[in-house]
C-alpha cells in the first residue's frame, strides 16, 4: 500500500497520546483519585460543602464516622455506585453553576443517610423497630437527633 | 479508504474530547482560584465618606447588590410594584408604588386631620428612600422637621459635619431644621458607612435616636448605660444595625427631637403607657375630636418578640442571607423580603421544600389581614358612632371615654398595620395586640352607650 498507510497512524498517534497526558494531568490536579477513597478532606476539595465539613469537625461523631460511612450503603458495589452517582452530580452541577446557596439533600441521598445510622445502631434500636411493622421500618432517626453528624 | 475515514474519524474524535477535557482543567482551575479568599484595597476609606460608590471599589460585590434594591417586586401580601407616572416640576418620579390609601380607605379615614391621609404609598427599597421623602405630598404640602431625614438618608456624616466631629451635637441640630433646608445636606440614601466602621467593616451604630433609644430599654432591663457599639456582640449588632431606623419613633417638643418610646419596654402597652406619661398627641381626629397617635413600622419591636429572635436568629440572617460568589461567601445587600429569596433565607435552617415555606409564610399573614381588617372595621363603627354623638352635640366630658378608647385601640391596630410583615414577625403577639385594639374599641362603644 502507499506511505499514507504507515503515516496516518503515527498522525492519529500524537493527538491520541496529548489527549491522555492531558486527561491524566486534569485527573490528578482535580485530585481525582481522592475520590475513590474515605478521606473526608476530598468532600471539601471544592468549596461548596466547607460548613458541612467544618461543623462535622465538632461533632459528636466525628471520631467514630466519617461521611461516606453515613453518606454511602453497605457493600462494596452499591457504595461505589452511589459514589459515582453523586461524583457525576455533582462535578455537573459544581461546573456548570446550577445549585442553590443552601443545598439540600436529595431524597435518595436522605435514604441511604438514614439507613446508615443502622450500621452502627442496629442493636440498640431493635426494640424500637421489632414494635413496628416488618414492612415499615421507615422510622427517621435524624427527624429526632438532627445535627448528630453536622449542622448545616 | 475505510481506514482513512477512520483515522480521520479518530482525529475527530480525539480533537473533541481534547477540548472538552482543556476547558474542564480550565473550570477546574478557575474554580481553585475563586476558592482563594480576595480582597483588595483599592482606594483608602476614611470615616467622611458616605459615597456608596467609592466604598463600592473595595467591595463591589456588596455594592453590587446594594444597588439592586432598586428592584420592585410583589409579593403575595407585601412589597411594591412599579406605577408609571407622569413627571412633574413638583414631583420628578416616573415609577412610583400604589397609594395605599386608596387601596384601603379606611387607613385615609383613620388618619384624618394627619397628613398621611392626604398620601401614603406602599415602600420601596432602600435606593427610593431619600427620593420618595422628598416628593410625598406629606413634606411637600406640609412643613415637616429635619429630624425625618434621621432615617431617610446616610446621616453620619451629616452628623458630624452638623456638629463639628461630635454626632450627638449633629442630631440636635439636624433634628430642628426645616425638612427643606436639611434635606439639601442628604447626599445619599443609607449607605455603607451608616452601619459599618470604615477600617474594619465592623458593624457600628451611628443613630443617636437608637443609641437613645436602646439604653433607656436596657435600663428597663437593668442593665445600666447599655452602648451596643462596646457591649454587643456581633450577631445582636446584625439586628441593631436595621433597629436603628425600623422602629416606632416620635418627635418630641419643639426640638423635635428623634425618639423611640422604649422606657417601659417594647410592647404595644409599654409604648402607649410611654405615651400617656408624657402626654405626647401626634394630632387632633378630623370626625371625632379625639386625641390620637400615629404608629411607625415597629418592625425592630415585634422582631424581638417572634420566635426567629428567640432562636437567635438576627435580621440580617433572612434579609440579608450569605451568598455565594465563587469561593467567597457574602452577605446579600440587595435586602428585601425573604419571601423572594427563600433559598438563601429560609433553607439554611429549614430543610423543607420551598412551596412549604412560602405557604406556611403566607398562612400566617392570611391569618394576621383577616384580623386586621375585623379590627379596621370596628374603629371604622367606632369613628362612625363618635362623630354622630358629636355632630348631636354631646360634651367633650361624655366623649373622653371614648376618645382614649379610639386614641388607644388606633395605636394599637396602626402599630401592627405598620408593622412590615402582615404579622409574620411576631405572629402571636401581632394577633394578641390586635384583640386588644378590638376589645377596647368595644369598650369604647359600651362608653359612648352608657353616656347617653
Amino acid at each position: 500500500m502507499s506511505a499514507g498507510h504507515r503515516i496516518y497512524p503515527l498522525l492519529a498517534g500524537i493527538p491520541v497520546g496529548l489527549l491522555l497526558g492531558l486527561g491524566l494531568y486534569t485527573f490528578g490536579y482535580a485530585r481525582g483519585a481522592s475520590y475513590l477513597t474515605d478521606d473526608p478532606s476530598s468532600c471539601v476539595n471544592c468549596h461548596v460543602m466547607r460548613e458541612q465539613h467544618s461543623s462535622w469537625l465538632k461533632s459528636s461523631h466525628k471520631n467514630v464516622a466519617v461521611c461516606n460511612d453515613c453518606h454511602t450503603p453497605r457493600g462494596l458495589l452499591p457504595k461505589y455506585f452511589t459514589k459515582a452517582l453523586n461524583g457525576f452530580n455533582h462535578s455537573l452541577a459544581f461546573t456548570s453553576g446550577r445549585y442553590p446557596d443552601a443545598i439540600l439533600i436529595t431524597e435518595r441521598n436522605h435514604r441511604v443517610a438514614r439507613d446508615a445510622c443502622l450500621k452502627c445502631h442496629e442493636q440498640i434500636t431493635s426494640r424500637i423497630r421489632s414494635a413496628r411493622h416488618p414492612k415499615d421500618q421507615s422510622t427517621s432517626c435524624i427527624a429526632c437527633h438532627r445535627g448528630v453528624g453536622h449542622a448545616d | 479508504m475505510t481506514s482513512k475515514k477512520t483515522i480521520s474519524l479518530v482525529i475527530l474524535i480525539t480533537c473533541l474530547l481534547t477540548i472538552a477535557i482543556a476547558s474542564l482543567l480550565v473550570n477546574i482551575f478557575e474554580h481553585k482560584q475563586e476558592a482563594r479568599q480576595t480582597f483588595f484595597r483599592v482606594v483608602e476609606l476614611t470615616d467622611d465618606n458616605d459615597d456608596p460608590a467609592f466604598w463600592g471599589k473595595n467591595f463591589p460585590l456588596q455594592y453590587d447588590s446594594y444597588r439592586r434594591t432598586v428592584d420592585m417586586t410583589r409579593t403575595r401580601h407585601g412589597g411594591s410594584e412599579a406605577l408609571p407616572r407622569k413627571p412633574t416640576a413638583r414631583d420628578p418620579r416616573e415609577v412610583v408604588s400604589p397609594e395605599k390609601i386608596e387601596e384601603d380607605p379606611r387607613l385615609r379615614r383613620m388618619w384624618l386631620g394627619y397628613p398621611f391621609s392626604v398620601d401614603f404609598r406602599e415602600e420601596r427599597g432602600h435606593a427610593y428612600m431619600l427620593e420618595d421623602q422628598r416628593y410625598t405630598r406629606r413634606v411637600l404640602e406640609f412643613n415637616q422637621p429635619g429630624a425625618c431625614l434621621n432615617c431617610h438618608a446616610s446621616a453620619y456624616v451629616v452628623y458630624k459635619q452638623l456638629g463639628g466631629g461630635d454626632i450627638f451635637k449633629g442630631f440636635e441640630s439636624l433634628n430642628r431644621m426645616p425638612y427643606a433646608e436639611a434635606t439639601k445636606l442628604a447626599r445619599h440614601p443609607v449607605s455603607c458607612i451608616d452601619c459599618h466602621e470604615p477600617n474594619t467593616m465592623a458593624l457600628r451604630i451611628t443613630r443617636p435616636a437608637f443609641l437613645n433609644g436602646l439604653k433607656a430599654w436596657k435600663a428597663s432591663q437593668g442593665v445600666a448605660d447599655y452602648d451596643p457599639n462596646k457591649m454587643a456582640s456581633a450577631q445582636e449588632m446584625r439586628s441593631f444595625v436595621c433597629g436603628q431606623c425600623h422602629v416606632e419613633y416620635y418627635f418630641q417638643g419643639d426640638e423635635k427631637r428623634l425618639v423611640y418610646p422604649w422606657r417601659k419596654g417594647l410592647r404595644a402597652e409599654d409604648m402607649y403607657s410611654y405615651y400617656q406619661e408624657v402626654k405626647h398627641v401626634d394630632f387632633v381626629h378630623k370626625e371625632t375630636g379625639a386625641p390620637v397617635l400615629k404608629a411607625q413600622h415597629p418592625e425592630f419591636e415585634f422582631y424581638n418578640m417572634g420566635i426567629h429572635a428567640r432562636s437567635g436568629v438576627a435580621c440580617a440572617d433572612c434579609h440579608m442571607p450569605y451568598r455565594r460568589e465563587g469561593g467567597l461567601k457574602i452577605s446579600d445587600h440587595h435586602v428585601r423580603s425573604p419571601l423572594l429569596n427563600i433559598n438563601r433565607a429560609c433553607q439554611g435552617c429549614h430543610n423543607i421544600s420551598e412551596t412549604e415555606i412560602r405557604s406556611r409564610a403566607e398562612q400566617i399573614q392570611d391569618r394576621f389581614l383577616e384580623a386586621r381588617n375585623l379590627a379596621m372595621d370596628a374603629l371604622m363603627d367606632l369613628i362612625d358612632d363618635i362623630a354622630r354623638r358629636r355632630a348631636e352635640g354631646a360634651t367633650p366630658s361624655q366623649l373622653r371615654e371614648a376618645w382614649e378608647s379610639q386614641r388607644k385601640g388606633q395605636f394599637f391596630l396602626d402599630l401592627v398595620e405598620a408593622e412590615n410583615s402582615a404579622g409574620f414577625h411576631a405572629p402571636g403577639e401581632s394577633m394578641r395586640v390586635l384583640a386588644q385594639a378590638l376589645d377596647t374599641f368595644r369598650k369604647g362603644q359600651i362608653a359612648l352607650h352608657k353616656a347617653k
